[in-house]
């Protein structure tokens, strides 16, 4: 029977439609379904209600990106910064791409270049965040064909949405399990931050966090941000949540990926720019942050 | 015979076109509104083809105020130029092309400047400080050529204008009696008497 804690019940073996719905459901942080989660009647469908009025697919599709690498945003009157931690790492793994010169920093896991003025950090699922990020850009790179124009970061991250409640209400299709950062700017309204989830909801943030010890993030952000802070100041402020909010105890370019958006008043670009670990490192050892430690493998 | 003329200023676009409706020998209206208000910032003079010239310009009124309203921001002038550059060039490369020539004259908001785009039926763009359309241009450029000033105010503006016009109706065997005038500036659009 339900218990009144709503979601979770433990059950010997789960119904085939259940176990075929969860076989498709895993997380990037190799937690395995440590509770067996008893599928109701009403939630191995994205399409239908339960009795309380619940989308149920969807609720467990943010389960899901709760147990995933930490992402953190904050906006800055000059600038928009992004951090976020990986949770696939290790010494085998092989990062030689990432660590060249040329192209863009980032292992390809957590941060991406959606255009020349979003960056996208993604948290949840990693294969459905690749897919949802190709879209992503293919959506940029139509608007620049129609309009010779970089899309408002808005519209991109309704877009974005659009896609994503068309997955809870056709196709029998489950969610996607990614919440997403968008960092940008655009001419309309400068510099700008948003977070979107698996519903397809999106909204405009000053400070956020998405992933693993979001709550916790969220509270230290809601302590520590000012409205008038500059890029630097923010760079500061995200390294310093992420180092209490991270589940390693080290701080270094191998667990951190890192991005800033900012504009150059030169070129009157915007400039977006996802470091690369050497560059991680030294942020870090500027920000009074590295630590020494004799595990980590990835020294630049 | 269909004419059209645009300039830039200091902080505003002056676009005009003739308001003569005619069909062989015959003036069916003097007073056709052919500058469509796109958005609060954005007018648009057409020419060309009868039929295809309202067809085509309804087409981009309605598609460019969907865009204003489905998004929040309206399209600056720039990013319309090219929407509207993309269409025609689709247009030409289809069984039955529209045979529509434009002036796009905007205010951009974000960038506090005043943009004028020349457009053609083969998707053809430029963005000019003074242009023009029909058998008309072949008077009216020259004397731009000479008298044109990017930064001067309106009144100087209008008085350019008001040379063109003149030209014109002095050179042109079949000469457009009246001609609207309307004004894009950053308070928006308005008409102006000449």
């Amino acid at each position: 029977m339900p218990s009144a804690a709503g979601l979770y019940m433990r059950q010997r073996q789960l119904p085939r439609r259940a176990r075929e719905a969860y076989a498709s459901v895993t997380s990037t942080d190799n937690t395995s379904i440590s509770e067996a989660i008893m599928a109701r009647r009403y939630d191995s469908r994205t399409t239908i209600f339960s009795p309380e009025g619940r989308l149920y697919q969807i609720e467990y599709a943010m389960e899901a990106i709760s147990h995933a690498g930490t992402v953190l945003g904050v906006l800055a009157k000059d600038g928009v910064v992004l951090a976020a931690e990986k949770r696939v790492t290790g010494k085998l793994l092989d990062l030689s791409s990432a660590k060249v010169g040329g192209g863009y920093g980032g292992s390809g896991e957590k941060m991406f270049l959606l255009n020349s003025n979003v960056i996208g950090g993604v948290a949840g699922i990693t294969s459905d965040a690749n897919s949802l990020v190709n879209y992503a850009r293919t959506v940029a790179q139509q608007h620049l064909l129609q309009y010779n124009d970089d899309i408002p970061v808005e519209l991109l991250a309704q877009r974005l949405c659009d896609l994503k409640q068309g997955y809870t209400q056709y196709g029998g299709l489950r969610p996607f399990g990614v919440s997403i950062l968008y960092a940008g700017y655009d001419p309309h309204y400068r510099f700008q931050l948003y977070h979107s989830d698996p519903s397809g909801n999106y909204s405009g943030w000053k400070a956020t966090c998405v992933g693993a010890n979001n709550g916790t993030a969220q509270s230290l952000l809601k302590q520590e941000y000012k409205d008038d802070i500059s890029v630097e100041q923010a760079i500061g402020l995200v390294l310093r949540v992420m180092s209490k909010t991270m589940d390693s105890p080290t701080l270094g370019s191998e667990k951190l990926e890192f991005a800033v958006l900012t504009y150059d008043e030169a070129n009157k670009q915007p400039k977006a720019k996802i470091y690369r670990p050497s560059e991680i490192d030294a942020l870090l050892v500027a920000e009074g942050l590295a630590k020494k430690d004799d595990d980590t493998e990835m020294k630049s | 015979m269909e004419t059209s003329f645009a300039l830039t200023g200091k902080g505003y676009v002056i676009v005009a076109a003739d308001t003569t409706a005619a069909r062989s020998i015959v003036k069916m209206k003097v007073d056709e509104d052919k500058i469509k208000e796109l958005g609060t910032h954005l007018l648009m003079a057409y020419s060309g083809e009868p039929g295809d010239t309202v067809q085509f310009a309804e087409y981009v009124e309605r598609n460019i105020r969907l865009y204003q309203i489905r998004n929040l921001y309206p399209l600056r002038p720039p990013a319309a130029a090219s929407w509207i550059r993309r269409s025609l060039a689709q247009s030409i490369r289809s069984r039955s092309p529209y045979s529509v020539n434009l002036l796009l004259g905007g205010y951009d908001k974000s960038e506090n400047k005043p943009n004028l785009y020349w457009i053609d039926y083969l998707g053809s763009v430029v963005e000019v400080p003074f242009a023009a359309h029909g058998y008309g241009s072949y008077f009216a450029l020259s004397l731009l050529d000479r008298y044109h000033d990017p930064e001067a105010p309106l009144e100087e503006g209008l008085a350019t204008l008001r040379r063109c016009i003149d030209e014109v109706a002095k050179r042109l065997v079949v000469s457009p009696s009246n001609y609207k005038v309307k004004v894009v500036d950053k308070d928006g659009v308005r008409e102006v008497e000449i």
